[in-house]
């Protein structure tokens, strides 16, 4: 009988992220794969400025904290000087889409191989919920407090699509992780990255929606459902680029 | 060969298996070389998006504990600024090479020491230094090189290599050293722990300000060693020099220049040559202040090294100071006009 328990690859630690948020799913499932894949030893993290600054207290593997922005920079150091180490970096939507755009395109754009897990959220949530690149239209945010409106604040960014017009890209999903059918495709997503990384097949990215109740001020169960109803409908699910799949 | 690519060669005899760089005049020589080497001995190039990405690269590949390194000149060097501060933050070693020119902006693009109160005082947010080396010849832009990331490791602490336009694009004879290069094993670096020992973490994060406090405090106590073992300086005619005239890189050779022609006029004068500009060598002063009448600093600025040399010898002797600054290099003649100046109206 199977025995559902931590995984290994997951410090034995409380988390100190809010009530409902999806981040603690995220991390069981990168650890769980990098506990099937038996990687744990060979693989070095790169932690954001965000939510996840202090994953390097969850993540059982090598861990390293990156400015704001950086951590595709950070993770080309590190797989370029070591490139038999499996590198991750696990971002949210403010540091990989809006201060790290460039470091998050060039590393795509170079086929550096690396997978990121990009958090989507709709907002800033460790500053306390400023607009993010990914806020919605109308969207109201402690910076939109009238709603973005795209006329003066822009629109939101689909990441996975515009990097999937890249040819370094060689593998580009979004995920969700709001249900128990959506978690079991997340991991799936994530286990597909570090697998296109481990044939050196080049640059992955996995994007999760996510809530983050707190900062939406919703209880955790209408966070879940406005991921269902507002989110999904803008940023669809589905796999965007798969260069194993094509030939 | 051209000072940058002798500092290139250097770096990679000196174990540098990592180059992340990006296009800027006038270091880029440095890019153009590595290019070509480093895929010739197993290294890594690679042209980053930016200069922030070149310094952010180098923080991984520090942090998985190879030798790593950037160039740039003056506003590459600004950008970096954030990188370095974390990379000093996290007490990982590296070096940064700034081939300076005129500033501030966009600035120019000819020879300038325009970047000292960057180098040593402010290289980034927060309380911490790198060690700075000023090469005055292409023979020296190899040998700090190479020293530099000896020390960056010797101290788990980022150097920079303070040269200028001049050095860089100016050809002269350079030859190489054997050097010993440590096997790349340190206990510290983020290389994956294969189940042996617990996970490594660099980070330069501590949210409780006590914890935030003792990690700098801890710094400084090696800031403190640092300061005892490490202060180079060229000293040339000053035992009874009246007049010491001060320089660093480039500004040194026209300032030794000065002080022969000085001499040949029966002007007692001398000249210190800082070698490293952090830890500033404030020995050398003291010991000139004993005996010396007065300072005449030299720089291809507007005088950002002049209150170095007041705090080294406690404002016991006026320091003057000769400068030209944006690209424009002062000439033996002019610095030794300034010295018979001197000579004649406060030596009487």
């Amino acid at each position: 009988m199977a025995v559902y328990k931590r995984p290994h690859s997951l410090l034995d630690v409380s988390m100190h992220f809010c009530p409902g948020c999806t981040h603690g799913i995220v991390h069981r499932l990168v650890c769980e794969v990098i506990d099937e894949m038996g990687i744990e030893g060979d693989t070095v993290g790169i932690c954001p400025v965000g939510c996840s600054v202090t994953s390097y207290d969850y993540f059982g593997v090598d861990m390293i904290e990156a400015a704001h922005g950086r951590a595709p920079a950070v993770a080309t150091g590190v797989k370029r000087s070591r490139p038999d180490k499996f590198v991750f970096t696990y971002q949210g939507d403010g540091d990989l889409a809006a201060i790290g755009t460039a470091e998050t395109v060039h590393a795509a754009t170079r086929g550096e191989n690396i997978t990121i897990i990009f958090i989507n959220n709709t907002i800033y949530g460790m500053t306390g919920g400023q607009m993010a690149p990914t806020t919605l239209p109308g969207q109201v945010t402690q910076t939109t407090p009238f709603g973005r409106d795209p006329l003066t604040a822009g629109y939101p960014v689909r990441v996975c699509e515009l990097l999937s017009t890249l040819t370094g890209t060689a593998y580009a999903e979004r995920v969700a992780a709001d249900s128990p059918a959506h978690i079991a495709a997340a991991k799936k997503a994530i286990r597909k990255g570090f697998e296109v990384q481990q044939n050196k097949q080049g640059f992955s990215i996995i994007e999760v929606l996510s809530t983050c109740p707190t900062n939406w001020g919703m209880t955790p169960v209408q966070a879940m459902e406005r991921l269902r109803t507002e989110m999904i409908p803008y940023y669809p699910l589905g796999v965007y680029k798969d260069i194993t799949a094509e030939k | 060969m051209k000072g940058n690519e002798a500092l290139a060669e250097a770096a990679v005899r000196a174990g540098c298996k990592c180059y992340f760089g990006y296009p800027i005049t006038p270091q880029t020589e440095i890019s153009a070389y590595m290019a070509k080497r480093m895929p010739r001995c197993g290294g890594v190039f690679l042209q980053a998006e930016s200069e922030i990405a070149a310094v952010n690269m180098v923080y991984g590949a520090a942090a998985s504990g190879v030798r790593a390194m950037t160039s740039s000149s003056s506003p590459g060097i600004s950008l970096k600024s954030e990188g370095i501060s974390y990379i000093a933050g996290c007490d990982l070693p590296c070096v940064i090479v700034n081939v300076q020119r005129g500033g501030p902006g966009l600035g120019g693009i000819q020879p300038s020491q325009s970047d000292y109160y960057l180098a040593t005082k402010a290289a980034g947010h927060g309380d911490f230094f790198m060690l700075v080396y000023a090469p005055s010849s292409v023979q020296e832009m190899a040998d700090l090189a190479s020293r530099a990331f000896d020390d960056a490791d010797k101290y788990r602490m980022p150097a920079m290599i303070l040269s200028d336009g001049l050095l860089g694009q100016m050809m002269e004879p350079v030859s190489f050293k054997d050097h010993e290069n440590p096997p790349d094993n340190k206990e510290w670096a983020c290389v994956g722990h294969k189940n042996k020992r617990p996970h490594n973490v660099i980070n330069s994060l501590y949210l409780k300000p006590e914890e935030l406090e003792a990690s700098n405090i801890e710094r400084f106590k090696k800031y403190d060693i640092v300061k005892k073992e490490l202060h180079l300086a060229e000293e040339y005619l000053t035992e009874d020099a009246d007049i010491i005239v001060t320089g660093y890189g480039a500004a040194a050779r026209i300032a030794r220049s000065a002080v022969n022609g000085a001499r040949a006029e029966g002007i007692k004068a001398g000249l210190i040559r800082p070698i490293t500009l952090w830890p500033f060598p404030e020995q050398a002063y003291a010991k000139a202040a004993d005996t010396a009448k007065v300072f005449l600093d030299v720089e291809f600025s507007m005088g950002q090294m002049v209150d170095d040399i007041r705090l080294a010898t406690s404002c016991r002797r006026p320091v003057r100071f000769f400068g030209r600054t944006g690209g424009v290099i002062p000439t033996t003649a002019e610095v030794l006009e300034q010295i018979r100046r001197i000579a004649k109206e406060e030596l009487k």
